[in-house]
């Protein structure tokens, strides 16, 4: 059904708009005019966006769907629906499901799915490794051929330096790009909250600073030496930034991310124990909170990403270091980054660049944008909508999330995918 | 640094024992007040009163211990309470039960009073988070978090031989950075005023920023000990030596086991204390263990009245406390 949006506010970074315009989509998915529509354009559905914000669809650089393998957690059907309904139309899935994603079968197992299911576009993540187990490559070529957009061994460490040298190179060879989370293991040392005043305080084991700053350096070095493209995924100190600040200046084919929950909470909030704030790598200190927020106006940080990691009820329900680590993230992805605009630190265009075109250029996908002939993956905002989140709201299966009764302000009342509108407040599917 | 309600009934009453930190200090004061009129009925022939009469009292241990379970089974009984042993690392939780889940099957019995240890820093505060309204929890111990009903017994020891806190320079040494003891023991001296509270160890065994708790840290024991009234040390577990912490046994005693040459650097009417057990001739040389200075043993019947004291306190009230919030 072609589809006309009427009277929006459009922000599009991608293509430098942030003015009033009305939006053409043509029966086939498509957008056909921003402004202007082609000539005989005939709107058989009108929607209505006056005092609203029309954005390209979010893209989430990292969301665990739970499937294959963990279903009793999530399934794709219920956090695809979760993600439409935070505006998120593009999703990336790391390739630690069960079993991993290193066969091309596994990796069209789970775009098939997401086709089916038909709600919001689902791009896998290859392993980097077989079984994730750091020591022999995957058949990186075929996963390519199947769908997977970049290559990862997830939280499993490749520890052995030559492996992670070997697989960078060979990954080199097809022009793909390896998404890092830097941790030395043997620093981590089974840690789970920073370690600083607030693990000494409670007495959990902490995970220093420096494991992620050897992790970035050791990776930075063998990226110099293979001329890799690399992505490294939810930085979390004030020095891994300034390791990969300095690398881009220095020419290197580096981007990294930072999850919404890493700029608005610290260690503090971990207060007693409260195992929801139980994320890896783990929330800092305030001066690395603050350093991961200005990496995003200079452009370090080249996204924001959800991390989602929906978990049961009895994932949390443990004492704080033998709990689950992970935060249920898509529908806080969009409230979090708009926070960043009311708290002045980005302007509304910046942020939404932030969860939408430059996420997509990572993971080099065409999507996050608003030009002609893109996808209609469309999120439409009421800027003004005030709101709590509440856990009956969450749509995700997973209700762990830290956010329970943050105010946020701002709400998604449309989201489109291929010209269809897949979410509608108020109007449940 | 954020409340913590969880301690405390609506009423303001103390309702669980979890931690030192965030107690007022006239709590920890009546506490002490009340361990000393239990200490007296020790001494008795008759070593019973009846305050929890009808109760029962789990010991739920799921790491393994003697002297703190013994202690606290002699205190439940010596006020009448009924006492139910249970190490759970042996039965059910081998069976995959959560954590909870035994809680809620114990509390399913009609359980009052939960004496909880477990290897997981925040146990205490997450079973506590999860009880009905009319059971109670001390933590007797949880990872390297707390272990408060020691600190307590060693607060009553230090006053009993020592005074007043204020006039007080006190040394811990050892294993700070695995220890919920001494991190129970730096809460309490701070909240009760003590001069000066100084950690003492190698940097391997000390926690990152752990001036922030308020203590002084030192490297040299000898420097650490100087003019100090109490000396506590802690215990080192023997595993602590293959994870590059240590190198050997020789070099921490050399370094930092307490020998009458190190102790002589402390006052002479230094008082020298340990949680137990012991490692003779690795954190302690029997000399001073066995020596004029040492309340150890004091430390272990202190510890029957002062858990008495906090038994009866969450459940019941004290008189000292009741008399004090009347209007």
């Amino acid at each position: 059904m072609s589809l006309v949006i009427k009277g929006g506010h459009v922000i599009d970074p991608a293509n430098n708009i942030d003015s009033p315009h009305d939006v053409y989509i043509a029966a086939d998915g498509f957008i056909v005019g921003v402004g202007s529509a082609p000539s005989g354009f005939k709107a058989e559905r009108t929607l209505d966006a006056k005092g609203k914000l029309v954005c390209p669809g979010l893209v989430d650089l990292r969301a665990r769907l739970r499937e294959p393998g963990l279903e009793y957690k999530a399934t794709m059907e219920s956090e695809t629906r979760a993600a439409v309904s935070a505006g998120i139309t593009t999703l990336c899935c790391p390739p630690d499901t069960q079993p991993p994603i290193d066969t091309p079968a596994m990796a069209q197992m789970i775009q098939q799915r997401a086709w089916r299911i038909g709600l919001a576009f689902v791009h896998p993540l290859g392993a980097l490794t077989r079984a994730l187990e750091g020591q022999q490559l995957t058949d990186m070529a075929a996963l390519d051929e199947a769908g997977c957009v970049g290559f990862s061994n997830a939280l499993q460490p490749v520890t052995d330096t030559l492996v992670m040298r070997r697989a960078m190179e060979y990954a080199a060879s097809f022009d793909l790009t390896v998404f890092l989370h830097a941790q030395d293991p043997w620093l981590q040392n089974g840690g789970c909250v920073h370690e600083g005043e607030i693990g000494t305080r409670l007495g959990l084991p902490g995970i220093p600073e420096a494991a992620e700053t050897v992790g970035v350096a050791r990776d930075l070095a063998l990226i110099e030496q293979t001329g890799v493209r690399a992505h490294f995924c939810q930085l979390s100190s004030s020095r891994a930034v300034a390791m990969v600040a300095e690398a881009q200046k220095r020419g290197l084919p580096v981007s990294a991310d930072v999850t919404a929950h890493h700029l608005h909470l610290t260690e503090h909030d971990i207060g007693f124990f409260n195992t929801q704030c139980h994320v890896l790598p783990p929330l800092r200190s305030t001066r690395d909170r603050e350093v991961l927020r200005r990496a995003l106006k200079t452009g370090v940080l080249g996204a924001i990403c959800s991390d989602h990691q929906p978990h049961e009820p009895d994932a949390k329900l443990a004492p704080f270091a033998d709990s689950e680590p992970g935060i249920s993230g898509l529908e806080t992805l969009l409230p979090l980054t708009l926070k960043l605009v009311d708290e002045k630190l980005l302007t509304l265009s910046e942020a939404i660049a932030l969860v939408t075109h430059k996420p997509a250029a990572i993971l080099g996908v065409d999507a996050g944008h608003l030009g002609i002939d893109a996808s209609a993956d469309i999120c439409i905002i009421d800027p003004k909508a005030h709101w709590t989140l509440t856990a009956d709201q969450l749509k995700s299966r997973g209700h762990n999330t830290p956010f329970l009764g943050w105010e946020f302000r701002g709400k998604v009342t449309h989201t489109l995918v291929g010209g269809e509108v897949v979410f509608e407040l108020g109007v449940e599917t | 640094m954020k409340q913590d309600g969880r301690q405390f009934d609506s009423h303001g009453r103390l309702r669980h024992f979890l931690t030192i930190e965030g107690l007022p200090r006239q709590t920890i004061l009546d506490i002490l007040d009340t361990a000393e009129s239990f200490i007296a009925m020790g001494e008795r022939e008759i070593k019973k009163v009846p305050l929890l009469r009808g109760k029962t009292v789990v010991n739920l241990f799921f790491e393994s211990s003697t002297r703190t379970r013994t202690t606290f089974e002699i205190a439940a009984k010596r006020l009448s309470a009924d006492v139910i042993n249970i190490n759970p690392s042996l039965s059910s939780t081998a069976k995959g039960e959560t954590l909870l889940d035994t809680v809620r099957n114990l509390e399913a019995m009609h359980t009052d009073l939960f004496v909880v240890r477990h290897a997981s820093s925040g146990a205490a505060y997450l079973i506590a988070g999860h009880v009905s309204e009319h059971v109670h929890i001390i933590n007797a111990g949880d990872g390297r978090h707390a272990h408060p009903t020691q600190a307590m017994l060693d607060m009553f020891t230090i006053r009993r031989h020592k005074g007043p806190f204020e006039n007080l320079r006190v040394a811990i040494v050892g294993d700070v950075l695995h220890s919920r003891v001494a991190r129970s023991e730096i809460h309490a001296l701070t909240t009760l005023g003590a001069a000066e509270v100084r950690v003492i160890a190698p940097k391997t065994l000390l926690p990152t920023a752990v001036e922030k708790l308020g203590v002084h840290p030192f490297t040299d024991m000898r420097a650490g000990l100087a003019d100090v009234d109490v000396i506590m040390m802690l215990r080192l577990q023997r595993e602590r030596m293959t994870g590059a912490l240590i190198p050997s046994e020789q070099e921490y005693f050399n370094l930092y086991g307490l020998t009458a040459e190190k102790r002589a650097y402390a006052k002479p009417d230094v008082i020298v204390m340990h949680p137990g057990p012991m490692n003779r001739g690795l954190e302690i040389d029997s000399a001073v263990a066995d020596g004029p200075n040492s309340v150890i043993l004091p430390q272990v019947t202190n510890g029957i009245a002062v858990r008495m004291a906090i038994m009866a306190l969450i459940m019941g009230g004290t008189p000292a406390a009741e008399a004090r919030r009347a209007p």
